[in-house]
């Protein structure tokens, strides 16, 4: 039996995305696709899979980004779908918990891949949010307040930005003396 | 040659390529030799291959034209690498057990 969930996650709590599917995956209900705010589930055994999601370098169309996921399925991961540039894995856990990163230096990399996104995305809504605001001051004063909204969104991703900022700071200490 | 130590994942992926593996093989390989400790998740062994394929320390075998059957083998330059690490590491055993069992020897003596 399929199940359809409706659910949204801000890119910069894309961990707390993964922990959730995982939930899902370790009650029975293991993600087989998704879409805009979407995901669909499939009846498995409770904890039968791993599910991992990675921001991809590239769009998913590039040559770069189809041999990435080929080689992750050559692994015995399946590609369950994607949105945007996010991937979605699962894996059965027969050979132990499903990882895409076993290392910091690999884990930092994706990190800052994310806050690069969510940056050019805060800019622009704040860059295009500030034009139209001024703009329609100067205009059309009486809907002036619409293009604010696009300054809210930049600014929450801004505050978003540094959420990661200060992760990606942690793990860096970490690495002064781990590998 | 510069004297930075290599990561864990490196080494044992050099280390695994003394004969030809593929991606899969290789984090096999690994786990094996290691004793299940060290598992090398798939796309952080991805980065650390196309890394080693640009510094001409590993060479993709050419045949397979099927990427996900894509073998991969040390070069000479890689196994110099390794031979040097193999050193570097010598000297941090030797130095660790001389200085902690020395300094055992003086606590029972």
């Amino acid at each position: 039996m399929r199940k359809t969930v409706k659910k949204m996650f801000w890119a910069w709590d894309f961990d707390k995305e993964e922990a959730w599917l995982n939930e899902m995956a370790a009650k029975g209900l293991s993600l087989v696709s998704v879409g805009f705010c979407r995901y669909d589930f499939e009846e498995t055994l409770p904890g039968e899979y791993g599910v991992r999601i990675e921001l991809l370098e590239k769009v998913v169309t590039d040559p770069e980004s189809e041999k990435y996921i080929e080689f992750i399925e050559s692994t015995g991961a399946e590609h369950v779908g994607t949105w945007l540039r996010w991937v979605y894995f699962r894996k059965k856990k027969t050979d132990g918990d499903f990882e895409l990163f076993s290392d910091i230096a690999s884990r930092i990399k994706h990190l800052t891949r994310i806050m690069n996104f969510i940056l050019v995305l805060a800019v622009a809504n704040l860059l295009i949010g500030t034009g139209n605001t001024i703009n329609g001051i100067i205009n059309v004063p009486e809907i002036a307040f619409l293009p604010m909204i696009n300054i809210v969104l930049g600014l929450f991703a801004m505050w978003g930005y540094f959420k990661l900022s200060k992760k990606r700071k942690k793990l860096k200490s970490e690495q002064n003396i781990f590998e | 040659m510069s004297n930075i130590a290599l990561t864990e994942a490196v080494f044992y992926i050099l280390l695994s390529l003394v004969e030809p593996l593929h991606g899969y093989g290789i984090m096999q390989n690994v786990e094996k030799l290691s004793g299940g400790r060290v598992r090398l998740a798939a796309g952080t062994l991805y980065g650390a291959i196309n890394t080693l394929l640009e510094k001409c320390w590993i060479t993709a075998l050419t045949g397979e034209k099927d990427s996900r059957k894509k073998e991969y083998l040390i070069t000479e330059k890689g196994r110099e690498v390794l031979n040097e690490e193999i050193l570097r590491l010598q000297e941090l055993l030797d130095n660790g057990k001389k200085v902690l069992e020395g300094k055992t020897n003086e606590k029972n003596g």
